[in-house]
């Protein structure tokens, strides 16, 4: 079976490293909180200017003063930090911010990442998407493996306005986890009851498979 | 002790003419200038320039400024959930200059802090590096950005003194200390106004030099653009 959205978040949370700061982007990015793994302890940043992000106030307790990079509102943990734009971008471009997921329309072979326009539909703006994978140490992709046509979304080459170019190091989709290597992607696990066929047959790029591909545990 | 508070929002608005440049604090409606952006768009000049990292909704932050098709070009980072900035846009009565966040927020810092430009990872091998410098540092390709300051920055801050100097509260303070930095007159609007001597200087965030004028917001609507909330 394809994995839901809230698998794939599953998936990636497993990813986390403990005592890490973490950028969690809109769309399924932002479920990865829901799954942090016992003992995993993150903080998580927000590029509005807020780093120790908690779960949304009880009905009643929401500040219009206290939003994530979303606009929604959201809580402080204990140990939290406010701080202006120019600061909040300093800790993602001086490489503080050690781990960056975000959602994707395209991603390539070299680790080009599309996912801020649609030329020909209204643009809305890159935010701090630019930002955020010119810098980041390690950047995951969360993302559907093919777009509402049934195409690829994993590709030799992007063919939507790039947002960064070989930034991408591992895209977790709701067929495969694939690694960006320099060699192109190289699938690391498929999702379970999935076989390598069809990820093949979804995929416009080519895959690099080694041995084994074990399923994912989600 | 430079005394920086003026009366009220028509002194703080003094000399704003069409065709200028403005910058506009907050991030979505979080720590919007609601005052001064309702006094603007009550007056009669166009031809603006706006920079600001959102551009509000319909009836609401810029949003009002966009209906009176008072905006001639908007320079940010986002610029949904506004369905009259969209027709504008598309129609090309209203030119939009769209740039990474983190970059817009160090150009307003860089224009305050007298830095000319600067080199940004940030958007290089996009459409937004056309036609800008490329220079590589530690084997990485970077892009230069200029600095951008305004003839008026609006911002707008928790509480404030008579000196100008202000604190901001929660994600409300975002891009409102940078932008007070990069006004050639910054206007602060605060929802508490105390005689110099009040405020702790510990606890300042933005001091009063950056700022030529403040004064205290009538009223503050402090809209929420995702009210997300657990049930109890």
């Amino acid at each position: 079976m394809a994995l839901d959205k809230k698998q794939i978040a599953q998936r990636i949370a497993q990813d986390l490293e403990h005592n890490t700061y973490v950028n969690l982007g809109i769309g399924i990015p932002t479920l990865v909180a829901n799954y942090i793994p016992k003992g995993i302890n993150v903080e998580f940043q927000s590029e509005n200017g807020v780093l120790g992000m908690g779960p949304f106030p009880f009905e009643g307790e929401e500040d219009p003063d206290m939003i994530n990079a979303g606009k929604q509102t959201i809580t402080t943990l204990p140990g939290a930090v406010i701080f202006d734009s120019a600061i909040s971008f300093a800790m993602i471009r001086g490489r503080h911010v050690q781990l960056t997921v975000l959602g994707a329309m395209e991603v390539s072979e070299n680790g080009d990442i599309s996912n801020w326009k649609i030329p020909g539909k209204m643009v809305k703006g890159m935010g701090g998407a630019m930002d955020l994978v010119a810098s980041a140490e390690n950047i995951i992709v969360a993302m559907m493996h093919t777009n509402r046509k049934g195409e690829s979304k994993i590709l030799k080459k992007c063919t939507l306005p790039i947002t960064g170019v070989n930034c991408v190091k591992k895209v977790v989709t709701n067929l495969a986890v694939l690694e960006v290597t320099k060699n192109g992607f190289k699938l690391l696990e498929r999702a379970p009851g999935i076989s390598i066929n069809e990820i093949k047959s979804a995929t416009e790029a080519d895959l690099i498979i080694e041995g084994e591909i074990p399923e994912m545990d989600v | 002790m430079i005394n920086k508070a003026v009366n009220n929002i028509k002194e703080a608005l003094l000399g704003v003419e069409s065709n200028m440049t403005f910058m506009f604090g907050g991030f979505g409606l979080s720590g919007i200038p609601e005052n001064a952006i309702n006094a603007l768009s009550k007056k009669d000049i166009f031809g603006l320039t706006c920079i600001s990292n959102n551009a509000g909704i319909d009836d609401f932050g810029l949003g009002l400024l966009l209906q009176r098709k008072q905006i001639k070009k908007m320079i940010s980072s986002y610029v949904g959930e506004n369905a009259e900035f969209e027709k504008q846009m598309l129609s090309g009565e209203l030119e939009v200059d769209l740039i990474p966040q983190g970059s817009l927020a160090e150009r307003c810092r860089a224009g305050g802090a007298g830095i000319p430009a600067f080199f940004t990872p940030a958007g290089y091998g996009t459409e937004v590096s056309y036609g800008k410098e490329v220079r590589e540092y530690n084997g990485k390709p970077h892009i230069l950005e200029t600095a951008l300051i305004a003839d008026f920055a609006f911002v707008k801050a928790w509480k404030g003194d008579t000196a100008g100097n202000l604190i901001f509260r929660g994600t409300a303070r975002n891009f409102n200390p940078l932008m007070a930095m990069a006004g050639k007159i910054t206007v602060a609007e605060v929802e508490e106004l105390v005689p110099a001597g009040e405020l702790d200087p510990n606890q300042i965030h933005t001091p009063g030099i950056f700022v030529q004028r403040i004064f205290k917001g009538e009223k503050y609507e402090k809209r929420i653009e995702q009210r997300t909330i657990i049930k109890r």
